[in-house]
């Protein structure tokens, strides 16, 4: 059974953006991402990211709500407090 | 492996839980010799790091469902019937790299619960959102997936680290496991560390003045004069004590400073 199967008409509640107005454009480019990741990416297929279009558009607007909200993220290192364990 | 500086082998997850780890990195553990371990070693920003108030928490538990499903319910967990406090989730950082992996943040905003007797204390926080990055790594070739997840916000009250590792069950490989590691501290401790400190020196001020005081009059009852005047002695008494509590006062700062510009935001 594909993993993003939808089994007797469920779907995935949706959550919004803290960008007040970028949730269409996040809820648009996540209906792209599982569809890409559980067909592609999980199976190895490397063909390319048909999500690069809309995930721009989000990023932009999200980005920007980001900046305006003054939220933190900014120069934070990729697992940053993960630094200095030992990866078991 | 570890190539330890310390005298002992550094074995993860043998120390015990509570006891020595740095102040300014979460999680990660002090030998002996004050040195962060393990390998390779981080550089420390305070030259002694303090033994920290951490709660260590590590737990193990199984999703009965295969790897590749767990790694797609992960980007669709929200919402759900248990995250009534996460309010809005986002990704903020995605990218494939070149091995195939896919590297994410996840930026979620979170209402700030605290119990009752901690609103007293910190009325600010409680109209204010917490927010929370989740780093993760899905590496669908080894079929493991690491996430690390901490906030950003209220973090000098209390911080939690929090990390998991998703893999395939040995023992079963239609199942997944997940281990999970936390790191619970609160910069409190400093700050209460400060408090000790200032009421200590303070306190030992006020006993300097209180000995004095006690000489002078002795010394008066047994008649001898004594080899200054009252207001000279006096200025002199309170000037010492004075001059013990603004040492105290600095120390306390810099312990309550010390204690705030950490990894903390």
């Amino acid at each position: 059974m594909s993993p993003a199967a939808n089994k007797g008409g469920w779907s995935a509640g949706e959550m919004d953006s803290v960008g007040e107005s970028c949730t269409e454009l996040k809820r648009e480019y996540d209906k792209c991402f599982t569809r890409w990741f559980a067909d592609k990416f999980l199976k190895g297929d490397s063909d390319g990211d048909p999500c690069d279009e809309l995930f721009k558009k989000y990023q932009l607007c999200v980005q920007k709500a980001i900046k305006d909200k003054g939220i933190p993220v900014d120069g934070l290192e990729f697992m940053g407090p993960n630094k200095g364990k030992p990866q078991n | 492996m570890n190539n330890n500086v310390g005298t002992r082998p550094y074995i993860w997850g043998s120390w015990p839980a509570g006891s020595r780890f740095c102040s300014c990195c979460p999680g990660v553990s002090v030998c002996e010799q004050g040195v962060c371990a393990p390998p390779p070693h981080h550089n420390c920003p305070s030259s002694a790091p303090d033994v920290a108030m951490v709660k260590h928490f590590m737990c193990c538990s199984v999703l009965k469902n295969s790897w590749d499903q767990v790694s797609t319910a992960f980007w669709q967990r929200y919402p759900n019937p248990y995250s009534n406090h996460v309010l809005t989730e986002d990704i903020v950082f995605r990218e494939v790299t070149l091995d195939n992996c896919l590297i994410s943040r996840r930026l979620l905003t979170k209402t700030s619960r605290m119990p009752r007797w901690a609103e007293k204390y910190f009325p600010a926080h409680m109209g204010r959102s917490a927010y929370i990055v989740e780093d993760s790594i899905v590496e669908p070739r080894s079929q493991t997936m690491t996430t690390v997840t901490w906030n950003i916000s209220h973090a000098r009250l209390m911080s939690v680290v929090e990390r998991c590792v998703y893999r395939v069950n040995p023992e079963n490989s239609g199942w997944t496991e997940i281990k999970r590691e936390a790191w619970i501290s609160s910069n409190l401790y400093g700050l209460s560390r400060a408090v000790q400190e200032f009421g200590l020196a303070r306190f030992k001020a006020s006993v300097t003045r209180t000995m004095k005081g006690f000489e002078y009059i002795l010394a008066k009852m047994q008649g001898d004069t004594p080899a200054r005047t009252l207001a000279e002695t006096a200025k002199e008494a309170t000037g010492k004590a004075r001059e013990t509590a603004l040492a105290a006062t600095e120390k306390a700062k810099g312990l309550a400073s010390h204690a705030h510009k950490k990894h903390y935001v």
